[in-house]
């Protein structure tokens, strides 16, 4: 299969429980991304999530399982995987144009100097922040903090790029742009994106498949979601297509009631190894509009 | 802070300078003749006992003494009568072979502990036991083994500038963000490379912080060193003034010793602002 990029395979996450015997985070997780794919993994916080990412990123070890990127199994990090931090994580010592270009000549060590800047510099160019090069990272706003974060992920051109809750941290209007531009980057270059969420309208507009995770301890993947919405789709526009609340609806059904009794009560057939593969869609269903308010109850109970 | 405060606050400082000088002055003159007395025993009995002077020299003697010291520093007529500036550089010379030995063992091995949380626990006893001593207990110990007494000075100051360095770096070295050893992580960056370009950075406004310390204790210990071992250095000379009952000199020379601290302190603290990065 050599459309899979990533192929992760049974792995666990165990800790040794405070009064003796383990706690498990999640277990029995098999998934597979394929090549230009951009993935978001949604689920309650706790259900080990970032521990799937850092898994990803070699940053962490699973207790049980492997992962395989392009045919080799992962041990450790490394420059084929780029992570866009939740916290950004620029070095605060180094400018703007410092800390991409560490990255580039982590990647090209024997690269001349003028290559690595160079590179560097169109990176920086892409997430538009041309003429703040040599800008600290204090000097910089949240949102252009984590472009910076971002020149810095794209920059060392990784297969894939591991992201966890990078714009969680921003506001709406700057989420939203950040948003476009990450979409538009992305498909541009083919990029891999394997993203972590909690906001189900960011998960719509950015996926091509959606991944549901259940509530840890015991976490699984309850299904994949595939993103009936039209490539083209433009993020303020995503609420007038039809297949829109159907999905959304869906995800939050499953953030609010069975992301809790999944684990309990699998639906009949569920087979951890191949998780179900969700289509919604085909014909526009009854314009069901939810009552003012109520998604956004959902999502705050889901949220807490 | 605003330009009117600052001038505000140079007044302030100026007047706290003339009064203290005017309170001496007006301290140590005389009180006019105390008694009279036959002008041989008066000559011999000196101005206190017949004018009621202080024997502690005034502002203006000072000030003299201050001007003929700055008029030639450097003069040398033998052991017992050198300049000041000529025992202020042997001063200075030992505290910074001292402090630099100091400082090319405490942060390696700062390093080896703010890294090793092995090494952290196995070393913590030993650091623990040895800070608190007062760097001249070593004194007896450096004299009879080195059998050196000027190399002696030195290693007294080599131990007490350690501990503070030492403590500060390993605690700036084990406090490094996570994250930022995530990102060289994720970027295959080697241990050396590493670090250099993301611990040695980070730690830096820590380890100077104990660097700043460990000078300004080792100021404090090379005076009290110097007194002991004798010779040249300016705690010798303050010594040695007290032997001659200078007291002008000995003024002179607190004057003085406070200067060059001052000097080393704002030195360390430049040093220290172009590695400190807002975050």
């Amino acid at each position: 299969m050599g459309q899979n990029l990533i192929a992760i395979e049974g792995i666990a996450k165990r800790y040794p429980a405070k009064g003796g015997g383990e706690t498990t985070v999640f277990e029995d997780l098999w998934l597979r991304v394929r090549r230009g794919e951009f993935v978001c993994v949604i689920g309650h916080s706790g259900c080990g999530k970032t521990t799937v990412l850092n898994i990803l990123a070699g940053l962490d070890a699973p207790s049980a399982g492997t992962v395989i990127v392009d045919g080799r199994e992962i041990a450790g990090p490394a420059l084929d995987r780029a992570v866009i931090f939740q916290g950004h994580a620029l070095l605060p010592w180094k400018s703007v144009l410092g800390n991409v270009a560490y990255a580039v000549a982590s990647r090209w060590r024997k690269a001349p100097k003028a290559e690595i800047e160079a590179r560097a510099r169109a990176a920086i160019a892409k997430v538009g922040l041309a003429g703040s090069e040599n800008k600290r990272p204090a000097e910089l706003s949240g949102g252009m903090k984590q472009r910076v974060g971002i020149a810095r992920a794209l920059a060392i051109e990784p297969k894939i790029l591991l992201m966890d809750e990078p714009f969680s941290a921003l506001d709406a209007l700057t989420r939203g742009t950040l948003q476009e531009e990450a979409r538009r980057i992305c498909r541009e270059t083919g990029q891999t994106v394997y993203m972590i969420t909690h906001d189900v309208d960011e998960a719509i507009y950015l996926a091509d498949k959606i991944v549901l995770m259940t509530n840890g301890p015991g976490a699984r993947i309850a299904e994949i979601v595939e993103n009936p919405l039209p490539a083209d789709r433009r993020q303020g526009a995503i609420h007038h297509d039809p297949n829109y609340y159907a999905l959304r609806n869906h995800l939050i059904d499953f953030l609010v009631s069975r992301s809790k009794t999944f684990r309990d009560n699998p639906p009949p057939g569920y087979d951890p190894r191949h998780p179900p593969l969700v289509r919604l869609g085909g014909p526009a269903p009854e314009p069901r509009l939810p009552r003012a308010g109520e998604a956004e109850r959902h999502l705050e109970a889901a949220a807490g | 802070m605003s330009l009117a405060v600052r001038l505000q606050a140079l007044a302030v400082s100026a007047l706290i300078l003339a009064a203290f000088l005017a309170l001496w002055q007006i301290g140590v003159s005389g009180t006019g003749p105390t008694q009279q007395m036959d002008p041989e025993y008066a000559k011999l009995m000196g101005a206190t006992a017949t004018e009621g002077k202080s024997a502690m020299p005034g502002p203006l003697d000072v000030g003299r003494t201050i001007w003929g010291h700055l008029k030639d520093p450097f003069y040398d007529k033998g052991p017992n009568d050198k300049g000041i500036g000529i025992q202020l550089a042997w001063s200075i010379l030992r505290v910074g072979i001292g402090y630099l030995a100091a400082v090319l063992v405490a942060i390696p091995i700062g390093f080896l502990i703010g890294m090793s949380p092995l090494m952290s626990r196995a070393l913590n006893p030993y650091i623990q036991l040895l800070k608190p001593v007062s760097p001249l207990a070593w004194m007896p110990l450096a004299l009879y083994t080195i059998k050196d007494s000027g190399i002696s000075a030195i290693f007294v100051i080599f131990i007490c500038s350690l501990w503070p360095m030492l403590i500060n770096t390993a605690f700036g070295v084990a406090s490094v963000r996570r994250e930022w050893l995530n990102v060289a992580r994720t970027l295959e960056v080697g241990p050396l490379r590493r670090a250099f370009t993301i611990i040695l950075p980070a730690a830096a406004p820590t380890i100077l912080t104990g660097m700043r310390i460990s000078i300004g204790i080792a100021w404090l210990v090379i005076v009290a060193a110097e007194m002991l071992v004798g010779g040249t250095g300016i705690g010798y000379f303050v010594w040695n003034q007290w032997n001659n009952l200078s007291i002008v000199d000995v003024i002179t020379s607190i004057v003085a010793i406070g200067l060059v601290g001052m000097v080393l302190d704002q030195l360390l603290a430049q040093a220290q602002k172009l590695v400190t990065f807002p975050e």
